[in-house]
Formats: C-alpha cells, sequence, structure tokens
C-alpha cells in the first residue's frame, strides 16, 4: 500500500485540500499512464488543471455537461483508461448521480471522482451549489468505496491510495481553508482504516472531513474540563471500518459523530448501523446539518450555526455526558 | 410599444446605473460573478423596466410576466435590478453573502422576493419556464414568461430536452434568451465544445430565433417585441455581448467570471463605468 504513495508537497499545511490534489495527481500522471482527467468548466475551481498543464493530451474538458462527462468516463474505462473526473459535489451526486451509478458503479468500473465544494463549505453560493446529500447518496451505490479526507495532506493520501484500490472511489473535499489536523503525510494512511486522533476513555468523537478539525479542538476543551474524549477520523465512510466502532463502543459507551452532510444518511448513519448491530448500550448523538437547506454565509459561521463546530460538540459532550447508560458487567453476555 | 430615443437614453443610464451597484456590491461582499453579470445586464434593463408586466407591491401577483434567470450565477446582477424595482428594501445588498442574509451568489425564491425560481445549477432553468408557460395556458392566463440562459450553458443536455419540448408544445408565450458573450469558466466557448450555429440549432428544435446586439437597446426591444407577435412557436433571443461589459479590465476576459475587488480596483472599475455614463448621447 505505502508503496502507492509516491509524492509530496511542499507547504502542505497552507494549500486546500483541492490544491494538494491537483499537485498530486500531476505527480501521479507518470506512474499511471492510463489516468484520463476529465473535468466540466470547473477546471480551475477544481485544481485538476494542474494535471492538464502537465499532460494536455490527457486532460479533457467537456464544457458544462456533467452527465456525459460521467458517461464518457464509464466509456474510456471500458477502453482501458484509468478516469479522473472531478467537478464539485453537487453536479457529481445529485445531477450525475444515474450516471455514476449505472454507467460507473453497475459495470465496477475503474472510475476516480474527486468532487470539490462538499457540504456547506461553499457557504455563500446556497443550496444549489451545497452538497448535504453526497455521502448518503454515494454510499448506498453496490461498488462504490466513499471516503471523506480531513485535510490536505490525507487527500493526497487518499487520491494516491485510490489509484491503486480496485473499482469506483468517490473521494469529497470541501472548499475550505480550514487549517490541517496533520502534520505530515506519513501517518500511515489506508483505505477503510480509521485513525485515532486522540486516545479517551469517556467518550469517542467519529468525525470525517472538517469534521476532524473541530473534533480535536474539541477534544481539547473537554480535556480542560476532565473529560477524555477519544477522537476518530473516519475517512472512509464505505468500506467503514467496524472494529474501530464495536472498540469505541465497549471502552467508552458513548459516542458522537461529526460531519458536514445532512443528518440523515451520512456518516452518522453510517456509524449508528454498526452500533444497532451490537446490541450494547451506547449513547448516541449525530451533528451535522440538519434536514434542511441552509441558510447562506461564512462555512465557519454556518458550522457554528448548525452546532457542529467545536462549541457544538463540547455543548452534545456535555449532554451525553449526563445520560445513564446501563451497561453489563460482561460485554459478552450484553445484549 | 417601440423604444423611443428618449426610452433608450432612460434605459442606458438605468443600466449603467445598475452596473455601478454591482461594482460597489461585490467590494463590500468579497466576490461576485462579475463577468457574466455585466453581460447580462442590458437585456435584463430592457425587460424589468420597460417590457416585464410586473407589480413590485405583488410580487405574488398571478397575472405577472415570469422571469427565470437560468444562469444563475447572475443573481447579483438581478438582485440589484430587483431592489431597485422596489422588491425589498436595496439596503438590504450590503448584506449580500454574509451569514444568514436572504442574499447568496444564487438567489434563493423562499427568501428574495421577486425571484420566480431558485437557479444556480445550469441547465435547469429553461424547463422550470417551459412549466411556468405551460401553466399559463392552463389557466388561461395571459402573462408571457421570460428566460435567460448563458451560453456556456448550453452545454447542458437538459438545455435541449427542454428546447425540443418548448418547440412541441408551440409555446408562442415563451422567450429565451442566451447571454452570447462566448467565455465560460475555464475559457472561451468555442475552444471548449463548439455551440455554433446556436440559432440553426433552436431553429431545427421549433423555434422563432434571431441573433442581435446584446448591448443595443433598439435592437433589444425590437426583439422581444417581435416575439410578443410570434404564433404557434416559442422565440429565442440570442444576444451577442461582451462579459465584463463596461469595465476595460474586465471586458472579454475569462478570468473575470467571478472575482473581488480591493479599493483600487473599484475605484477603477467605477470609473470606466462613470465615463460610458457621461457619454450617453443627447
Ligand atoms: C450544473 C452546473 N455545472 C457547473 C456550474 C458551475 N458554473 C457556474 S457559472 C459557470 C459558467 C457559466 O458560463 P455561461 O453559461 O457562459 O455564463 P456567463 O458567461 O454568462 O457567466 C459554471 C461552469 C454550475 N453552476 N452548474
Amino acid at each position: 500500500m505505502a508503496e502507492g504513495m509516491t509524492w509530496s508537497v511542499t507547504d502542505g499545511d497552507k494549500l486546500t485540500q483541492a490544491e494538494v490534489y491537483g499537485e498530486v495527481l500531476s505527480q501521479l500522471g507518470d506512474k499511471y499512464p492510463d489516468i484520463i482527467a476529465i473535468t466540466a468548466d470547473l477546471a480551475s475551481s477544481t485544481k485538476i488543471e494542474r494535471f492538464g498543464k502537465k499532460y494536455p493530451e490527457r486532460f479533457i474538458n467537456v464544457g458544462i455537461a456533467e452527465n456525459s462527462m460521467f458517461g464518457m468516463a464509464a466509456g474510456l474505462a471500458l477502453a482501458g483508461f484509468k478516469p479522473v473526473v472531478s467537478t464539485f459535489a453537487a453536479f457529481t451526486a445529485l445531477r450525475s448521480a444515474e450516471q455514476v451509478r449505472t454507467d460507473i458503479c453497475y459495470q465496477n468500473l475503474d472510475v476516480k471522482i474527486i468532487a470539490t465544494h462538499a457540504g456547506i463549505s461553499f457557504g455563500q453560493a446556497g443550496s444549489t451549489h451545497h452538497c448535504t446529500e453526497d455521502i448518503a447518496v454515494m454510499r448506498s451505490f453496490a461498488n462504490m468505496t466513499v471516503i471523506v479526507p480531513a485535510d490536505g495532506l490525507e487527500t493526497g493520501n487518499a487520491v494516491a491510495a485510490a489509484m491503486e484500490w480496485p473499482g469506483p472511489v468517490y473521494i469529497r473535499v470541501g472548499r475550505g481553508f480550514e487549517p490541517p489536523v496533520n502534520k505530515t503525510k506519513d501517518y500511515g494512511y489506508e483505505i477503510g482504516k480509521a485513525i485515532t486522533m486522540r486516545e479517551g476513555r469517556d467518550i469517542t468523537i467519529i468525525a470525517c472531513g472538517v469534521g476532524v478539525l473541530h473534533a480535536v479542538r474539541a477534544a481539547e476543551v473537554l480535556a480542560r474540563q476532565g473529560l477524555s474524549a477519544r477522537v476518530i477520523n473516519m475517512h472512509t465512510i464505505k468500506p467503514i471500518d467496524r472494529d474501530a466502532i464495536i472498540q469505541a463502543v465497549k471502552d467508552t459507551r458513548r459516542i458522537i459523530t461529526v460531519e458536514d452532510h445532512n443528518l440523515i444518511g451520512g456518516l452518522g448513519s453510517a456509524v449508528a448501523e454498526v452500533i444497532i448491530e451490537t446490541g450494547k448500550a451506547c449513547g448516541f448523538r449525530k451533528l451535522g446539518v440538519p434536514d434542511c437547506y441552509s441558510i447562506v454565509g461564512y462555512p465557519e459561521d454556518l458550522y457554528h450555526y448548525y452546532k457542529f463546530d467545536a462549541d457544538g460538540i463540547v455543548e452534545t459532550v456535555s449532554e451525553l455526558m449526563r445520560m445513564e447508560i446501563e451497561e453489563d458487567e460482561d460485554w459478552e453476555d450484553e445484549v | 410599444m417601440p423604444l423611443t430615443q428618449e426610452g433608450i437614453k432612460g434605459l442606458t443610464k438605468k443600466a449603467w446605473e445598475i452596473r455601478r451597484a454591482i461594482i460597489e456590491t461585490t467590494f463590500t461582499c468579497g466576490g461576485s460573478h462579475l463577468g457574466g453579470s455585466l453581460s447580462q445586464t442590458d437585456v435584463l434593463v430592457a425587460l424589468y423596466y420597460k417590457y416585464l408586466r410586473i407589480d413590485a407591491a405583488r410580487p405574488q401577483w398571478e397575472d405577472r410576466d415570469r422571469f427565470i434567470l437560468s444562469k444563475g450565477h447572475g443573481g447579483i446582477g438581478w438582485a440589484t435590478i430587483l431592489g431597485d424595482k422596489g422588491f425589498f428594501d436595496k439596503a438590504l445588498l450590503k448584506d449580500f453573502n454574509k451569514t444568514g442574509s436572504p442574499f447568496g451568489m444564487h438567489l434563493d425564491s423562499r427568501r428574495v422576493k421577486g425571484c420566480d425560481a431558485s437557479t444556480g445549477s445550469l441547465g435547469h432553468g429553461l424547463a422550470i419556464a417551459i412549466g411556468l408557460a405551460v401553466g399559463a395556458r392552463l389557466r388561461k392566463k395571459d402573462y408571457r414568461t421570460y428566460c435567460m440562459m448563458g451560453d456556456g450553458e448550453l452545454c447542458e443536455g437538459t438545455v435541449w430536452e427542454a428546447s425540443i419540448l418548448a418547440g412541441h408544445h408551440k409555446l408562442d408565450n415563451l422567450t429565451a434568451f442566451v447571454d452570447r458573450n462566448s467565455l465560460m469558466i475555464d475559457g472561451p466557448t468555442e475552444q471548449i465544445t463548439t455551440l455554433e450555429p446556436i440559432d440553426e440549432k433552436f431553429k431545427a428544435f421549433g423555434w422563432e430565433t434571431l441573433v442581435i446586439d446584446g448591448h443595443d437597446f433598439a435592437a433589444i426591444g425590437e426583439a422581444i417585441e417581435k416575439a410578443q407577435t410570434i404564433k404557434g412557436k416559442p422565440t429565442i433571443i440570442i444576444c451577442k455581448t461582451i462579459k465584463g461589459k463596461g469595465v476595460d479590465i474586465m471586458e472579454g476576459q475569462a478570468q473575470w467570471h467571478y472575482g473581488g475587488l480591493n479599493s483600487d480596483l473599484r475605484d477603477q472599475a467605477l470609473a470606466c463605468i462613470d465615463k460610458h455614463y457621461r457619454e450617453i448621447p443627447g
């Protein structure tokens, strides 16, 4: 796995997720000669243009025609190429959902999708450009792998890893200018393996994307209040790391999920599905965007407004800590 | 009623005032889709200040003409006009894009009076306009429906599905416009995907087609009036425009599709616009 990760960026902590993506993709061009990069008039916004500048003959801008773009990606994959496709998340998971599902996933094709401006990270653009549904949509497509990297360096890792991963992959990034949570790229990233950002005994915060930064910040505040919060970066939503979730149930009995996505169908739902199947007692709350079309505004304000920034997490942790949880002495016995 | 010389002069002035306000709001809101907002302005001004049957005091008036901005990213330009017409207090625009403001880059019909449909995802507006036009027919209403699309937007397949539908239903109560500024985000339309011949394409789908200079009020007025008389088919007016119209550094420049302005750039842009204003003949 580590063998596939041949890339480097300087100033990785100052670049947006999309900027790291564009750079890493362009560095992978020689190693993967079958990559064809495709976009729909968003070369500059998604940063896929970096690849296009380096390999103009392997770059196609289809104009503003997302549906044809995803269909064409399927055709290129059938012709033996490795298409890498980028547009905004809304135009991927919503507008072109059927092309992604039927043309790409149904045929289990080697198409890698990097969708940007996800969640409410493009706050001022309004709901036509927000996408708080994509995790739910994409994880319901059989054969699809769904990744939500926490920051720029993790985006680089995910893109590199996706090239070695079979079948279609959906990588979702925000527009964000948030500071990174990882100091280096060398922390052993693997698709499907959650990362413990911080150990904890009292409660576990499971987050993805920008939620990881908020969770880490919240855990610091909670530590000062004498609470020990585990923070798990669940960058792969599908296949989800069941063991990490079950271990969290066992060790902390309280779990909060944090994501920039509708509370219905995203990370929170995916984690809940695993918790329920254990049959064990576990306090649980989901944080994210409630089931509504978001107000407009700056992303950091919106995260606060919808209570999934550090303040909101701390508040919900306090509430959950007050909850009585009836656990048996014997984990094996408890149902 | 055809436009008089006086009428043209009034619209010309109004258009430069609107462009001025777009620049001011862009400065305060941090950035906007300047290129396409400046190119669409003359057509929108002709509609809103001369042709649309609307009443700002009654935004939900059943018999009002409908306008759909299918290129929803022109929202800042559209909102400037709606505010000026009195659909809401235009002082509210100082909070454009700010947290909790009713105004984001793409207008939200639930929150902005005068906005008949929320748009922003390209390729949706024409079909919505068709629904409104068919609705008028079913309800025996004589309102007209107008729809403005971008030229880059014409890449979307839904535009062509919708145009087949409009032709089939012979929607002569529907007038569509293309803001033919020849640029999308990543560059010139014809370099990215050939769109021409646009008029022939619509004609083949059953539309009356008119090609005009989208910055010439006499031509805009004549085309809108002609469309009102065409029977048995919808009309599309392909308006040749300049992206970034009126501001030297932005005209014809793809990189000004979206941008922010510091105070120097704002002043420079306003100076260009004021110069145009002063040069209005008569
Ligand atoms: C479905 C969809 N895809 C992509 C975008 C992103 N986008 C916003 S504006 C734009 C370019 C529009 O070009 P054009 O229609 O020519 O408008 P104009 O030049 O008048 O601004 C694009 C690709 C979008 N809003 N909707």
